[in-house]
């Protein structure tokens, strides 16, 4: 081949690029493309009309800058006249310009579509190439509904040329990938199966990447290929390294397309045609024999493309998962790659094994090469083999080996990559917990985790160990034993210094009988920390010492002093100094009994109600999630687990048992008698009415999915009551804004902020409101008309913030308005069959959500009725052939489009739990509406 | 009362739904996905938000999601992206990546786990060639066509260095078409893919032929 000095050679281009390659700083280059981009934009703007070659010398030049990484404003127009140009350069050039620079939704879209119309009819192969390419590359959806009929005909047809089919098969694939609708399946379908026999080997490992897409889409249709790759795979395996010509790769035959046989496989189950499988099998065979063959050449490029069929099949041998032969031997390949000298081959093994693993027949076979991972672990010089090694001790741990992996695990957490050390403390905290046979060893596992790596264990971590002291009592004296031993080290974690205050708080009783370890030593080496602690430790520390004074009066004296001195009880921290002024105060004027049922032991944690969860609840779908809702639920779960900077509680009910840990919501309310809990609300009064709150209130949120009127919300100042009615994607909502006090709000606004407005994309509701008076008279009331509009479906509700002034102070307030997306509903009946016809028809696995959650309210029938038909959906009888189940349908209304969700409900009375479906033809609807109703039942 | 972390289950459920693709195992795979899913999310959020994208990604077959060529001063020779990003996006993971790919060492392996994606790479002379894979996608294979696309620009220009993909940049992009189309290989043979771009190239010699003929000075 010639080199390149071609006869399209661009002189002023290439000038150009030495140009900027001359620039000897950032500004030069900088100049010099103002220069340039000036001098096109006058030569496009010029009267003269440009000669094809200077526009494709131009266009070329914008191109180069804007892969430079500058911004192009215009030539667009320039480079759609050259795709129309009959010289191929400066067609291809302009279809590279359009490729690259022009976004989908560009208004060129109509022009640049038709000249590839003209391309495409024009018989000319290079041409159809080129028109392809550029659809291919740029796979918008207006090209999709442009072109998708068109293409398929192009592929089957029988004239056309071997490298157009390439183009074609592939291009429809991307456009199938984008807009899988417009893409119908046809008469042309099954003639792509038969690609896979074509004489021609490119058409062939073009055609296969569209199959395997189709057919994990649609696996019925394209049953047959499965025989159809068998054979050719069967064909290739068998053939000498020289038959396939230029499709032999460093002496191995055909590796892409045995690469793309093997993954098409891996989309069915295996094959129930004896012969077929039988032939497979053999492939398999004769891929693991070769790995054993002495390499044919020494060239890297010739043992990777071997390993790479040979990792293909080991993946669809382990998703056969059938064939124990085929595993073991898989497993023992990956053995003997565990020790290559080729670091990348080390880290697939490595990773491969992870899989076989969890196979019942190879996860044996797996563990006898603990030893070798174990090495890996200790000695790879890269961190990502070592993660790899770290991946694959944790799926091989099972209770034969489990202290065995996590003490080694923990040894390397010594010296682990500060990157991949929070991962390691919670895999270690995992199998430690797993495979707990007894607790202490478990307890051990944890405080040695905070003691090597504290600054990695999450908040999770440390929560899970106290969930599970507190609620086994066989392990709460070794753990308040074993915190008591850890806390005399010099110089311990501060995450340390929570579990033992938390713990020591709770059961230190248990060892007081030990003078070692009497209640005064105990309470000297916990307050020996106190001032090297945070605020938030500290403040439970003060809470371990109000349960001591509970624990042993004897040390109620020397603590009342602590919390009586300065630095406590005029601690510049509010959070501090209330929490020593409540306890110095509860402490001497409550009776010993009130302050037994106040600092009473906790109650076990309710196992499926842990901090953790209340705060997953919080997170949003994934990616999608916005600055302001992540600040949000930072907020919201700061102020669960009671972090220092909790604002005021806005809600009315004081929960007074819930904030020694801070995990208010894992603990049950009401472990304190009524009486006490009067008494306490005076106490902990933390419902300060004076300091305003921005925090996001919800409570009331979720109460109103399913229905439509009632209070959204009460203080002792202010009750807002709801009614709220809706019709199609219309809505409207009456806000009654009561004032509870005598006294009069001033400046009393409010404000209505929506989904999507801060993120400035996409307005998924629109609200419509008048301001209110700004002043409210003691004891009145004032109502507000909101007008609501669904735009799109959305999953954040909008928020409503509510200021005035009552006596002189600022009243801050944000509450969820409760807008959900169900309120949009309208009931569509429909028979058994049709039902069942819809279901499967929204069979696309994202239009699924599916959740599995405990009881939390009744599970009486006609109260669940009731409850579903609240949701906005039609209840369907006689669907569901199980009659204890419930099943839904709806079609929720936005002013785009409309999306029919249909539920399935099924209760299981006996084990408290309820498995909540839903399919929806939206899969952002499938999820919220999946994410607001498992908080109903 | 029991205290079993899920995560262990709910990581094979997970490869195994990874490697199932086929529709009837993956329903009831799905569902038990899903189980262990909710049970995993009661006791720990980290890896929740990974999970869950994980969980919607895995179900898009295996391609290439961008190839980035960039010398060892990290400027960019060339990009070309096989999904829809925008230009901003873009940017950002051009500058990320060239920063994670220029601090490794030689020694190390070709692969790394990066975001939810697996990069691939390999350094030949001053440049680096760098693909964005799927986490289920064959990293040897990736390899390879980085191997053979070098073999092909090394054919065509013959001994090629990054000057040439510098002032010639417009053919390094035909030539990658030509190879690989939507992010998947189109045609694997050197010859053919040559073939192709040799005839472009005669086409265009003939049409300046036949101009310079029927334009000469009358």
């Amino acid at each position: 081949m010639p080199a390149v000095s071609k006869g399209d050679g661009m002189r002023g281009l290439a000038v150009f690029i030495s140009d900027i390659r001359n620039c000897k700083s950032k500004e030069a280059e900088i100049k010099r493309i103002n220069k340039e981009l000036a001098n096109i934009r006058s030569k496009f703007k010029g009267d003269k009309a440009l000669d094809g070659y200077s526009k494709k010398k131009y266009v070329c030049k914008l191109l180069f800058i804007f892969l430079l990484g500058h911004d192009i404003d215009f030539g667009h127009m320039e480079a759609v006249n050259l795709l129309s140009s009959n010289k191929y350069t400066e067609k291809q050039i302009g279809y590279l310009f359009i490729s690259v620079l022009v976004n989908s939704n560009s208004e060129l879209i109509r022009l640049i579509n038709n000249a590839i119309k003209n391309d495409l009819s024009s018989r000319n192969p290079t041409f159809m190439c080129l028109a392809l390419h550029c659809i291919a590359n740029v796979g918008s959806r207006e090209m999709a509904e442009a072109f998708a009929s068109e293409i398929p005909r192009i592929l089957v047809a029988g004239d056309t040329m071997d490298s157009v089919k390439q183009s074609a098969a592939l291009c429809l694939l991307r456009l199938y990938k984008t807009s899988p609708d417009l893409v119908l399946m046809g008469e042309w379908t099954s003639r792509v199966v038969h690609l896979l026999n074509d004489q021609h080997m490119g058409v062939v490992t073009a055609a296969i990447s569209l199959i395997t897409c189709l057919s994990q889409k649609n696996p019925d249709e394209f049953k047959t290929c499965v025989s159809l790759a068998v054979s050719r795979l069967s064909r290739i395996v068998s053939s000498a390294s020289t038959d396939l010509q230029d499709y032999t790769y460093y002496f191995v035959p055909a590796p892409w397309l045995s690469c793309k046989l093997l993954r098409l496989l891996q989309c069915y189950p295996p094959p129930e045609d004896g012969a077929v499988k039988g032939r497979l099998v053999e492939c398999l065979e004769t891929i693991l024999n070769k790995a054993q063959e002495p390499p044919k050449s020494k060239k890297v490029q010739h043992s990777n493309a071997k390993n790479a069929i040979l990792f293909e099949a080991i993946s669809l041998i382990i998703h056969y998962d059938s064939e124990p032969n085929l595993l073991v031997r898989a497993c023992n390949q990956l053995g003997q790659f565990l020790q290559h000298r080729e670091t990348n081959l080390r880290y697939l093994a490595l990773e491969s094994m992870c899989t076989l693993a969890s196979s019942e027949f190879s996860h044996e076979a797996v563990k006898t090469h603990i030893e070798t991972v174990i090495n890996a672990l200790k000695t790879e010089r890269d961190v990502s083999v070592r993660q790899r090694a770290a991946d694959l001790l944790y799926a091989m741990c099972d209770r034969s080996n489990a202290k065995q992996i996590v003490a080694e695990m923990l040894s390397y957490l010594e010296t682990a990559d500060y990157s991949i050390r929070e991962e390691m403390v919670l895999k270690v905290a995992i199998l430690a917990e797993k495979y707990a046979v007894d607790y202490s060893w478990y307890v051990d596992t944890i405080l040695n985790l905070i003691r090597i790596a504290g600054d990695y264990v999450s908040e999770e971590v440390w929560y899970r160990v106290i969930q599970i002291v507190i609620n086994r009592d066989d392990v709460q004296g070794y753990a308040a034993k074993t915190v008591f031993e850890a806390l005399q080290a010099p110089a311990c974690h501060e995450n340390m210094v929570k579990v033992g205050g938390y713990i020591l708080g709770e059961f230190g009783n248990l060892i007081a009988g030990d003078p070692r370890s009497s209640p005064l030593v105990q309470f000297n080496l916990l307050h020996s920390k106190f001032h090297l602690c945070s605020v938030p430790t500290r403040a439970l520390l003060l809470s371990a010492y109000i349960k001591f004074i509970n624990l042993f009066p004897e040390t109620k004296a020397t603590i009342q002093e602590v919390l009586r001195c300065d630095s406590q009880i005029r601690n510049s921290d509010v959070e501090l100094q209330q929490r020593a002024v409540e306890y110095l105060k509860l402490s001497s004027i409550a009776s010993t009994d009130v302050l037994a049922t106040v600092l009473e032991e906790m109650p076990p944690f309710p196992e499926r109600e842990s901090s953790i969860l209340a705060k997953l609840k919080k997170k949003k779908g994934p990616g999608a999630v916005s600055v302001t809702e992540l600040e949000d639920s930072k907020r919201e779960g700061g102020e669960l687990n009671g972090g220092s900077d909790r604002g005021p509680d806005t809600s009315s009910t004081p929960s007074p048992s819930a904030d020694l840990l801070g995990i208010r919501s894992s603990a049950p309310v009401g472990t304190a008698p009524a009486s006490a809990g009067n008494l306490l609300v005076d106490v902990f009064s933390e419902a300060g009415p004076a300091a305003p709150s921005a925090a996001v209130n919800d409570d009331g949120f979720l109460r109103f999915v399913c229905k439509n009127n009632g209070v959204l919300f009460e203080n002792q100042l202010l009750q807002i009551g709801i009614k709220s009615e809706y019709r199609q994607n219309l809505g409207r909502m009456y806000l009654f804004y009561g004032n509870k006090t005598s006294v009069q709000f001033a400046s009393f606004t409010t404000s209505v902020s929506c989904p999507g407005e801060l993120q400035s994309h996409i307005l998924s509701l629109n609200v419509q409101t008048k301001q209110v008076e700004p002043l409210v008279e003691g004891g009145a009331q004032i109502q507000q008309v909101l007008n609501i509009e669904c735009l799109t479906d959305f999953s954040d509700a909008p928020l409503l913030n509510i200021k005035f002034r009552y006596g002189g102070a600022l009243q801050n307030l944000t509450l969820k308005l409760p807008v959900t997306i169900n309120k949009f509903f309208q009931p569509t009946e429909m028979s058994s069959h049709d039902f069942f016809q819809r279901w499967k028809q929204l069979s696309q696995p994202q239009q699924e959500a599916q959740k599995i959650f405990k009881a939390n309210h009744s599970m009486d029938t006609e109260v669940l009725k009731a409850k579903l038909l609240g949701l906005g959906t039609a209840l369907l009888d006689n669907v569901d052939p199980n009659p204890e189940n419930y099943v839904c349908a709806g079609v929720i209304q936005t002013k785009g489009q409309q999306v029919g969700c249909l539920l399935r409900l099924e209760p299981n009375a006996q084990a408290q739990m309820y498995r909540l479906t839903l399919r929806c033809s939206k899969d952002s609807v499938s999820r919220r509406l999946c994410e607001l109703l498992a908080e109903q039942f | 009362m029991h205290f079993l972390y899920p995560m262990c289950c709910f990581n094979s459920l997970l490869n195994l739904t990874c490697q199932n693709q086929n529709n009837y195992i993956q329903d009831h795979l799905k569902s038990a996905l899903f189980d262990a899913f909710c049970l995993t999310a009661d006791v720990f959020n980290r890896p929740l938000c990974s999970l869950i994208s994980l969980f919607f990604h895995f179900f898009s077959s295996f391609q290439m999601q961008f190839m980035l060529l960039f010398s060892r001063q990290g400027k960019l020779r060339l990009q070309k992206w096989y999904v829809p990003l925008s230009d901003k996006e873009k940017k950002k993971i051009t500058r990320e990546l060239v920063q994670t790919v220029l601090a490794r060492k030689p020694k190390m392996c070709s692969f790394l786990e990066w975001r939810d994606l697996k990069i691939v790479y390999k350094r030949y002379a001053s440049l680096y060639f760098c693909c964005a894979i799927e986490d289920q996608d064959n990293e040897l294979i990736t390899l390879e066509i980085i191997h053979r696309y070098v073999e092909l620009l090394d054919k065509y220009f013959g001994s090629v260095c990054e000057l040439d993909i510098i002032f010639n940049f417009e053919k390094a992009y035909f030539i990658l078409d030509e190879f690989l189309l939507g992010g998947e290989a189109q045609e694997t043979s050197k010859k053919n893919v040559l073939k192709a771009i040799e005839q472009a190239d005669l086409l265009q010699e003939n049409i300046d032929f036949q101009m310079r003929l029927f334009a000469a000075p009358s």
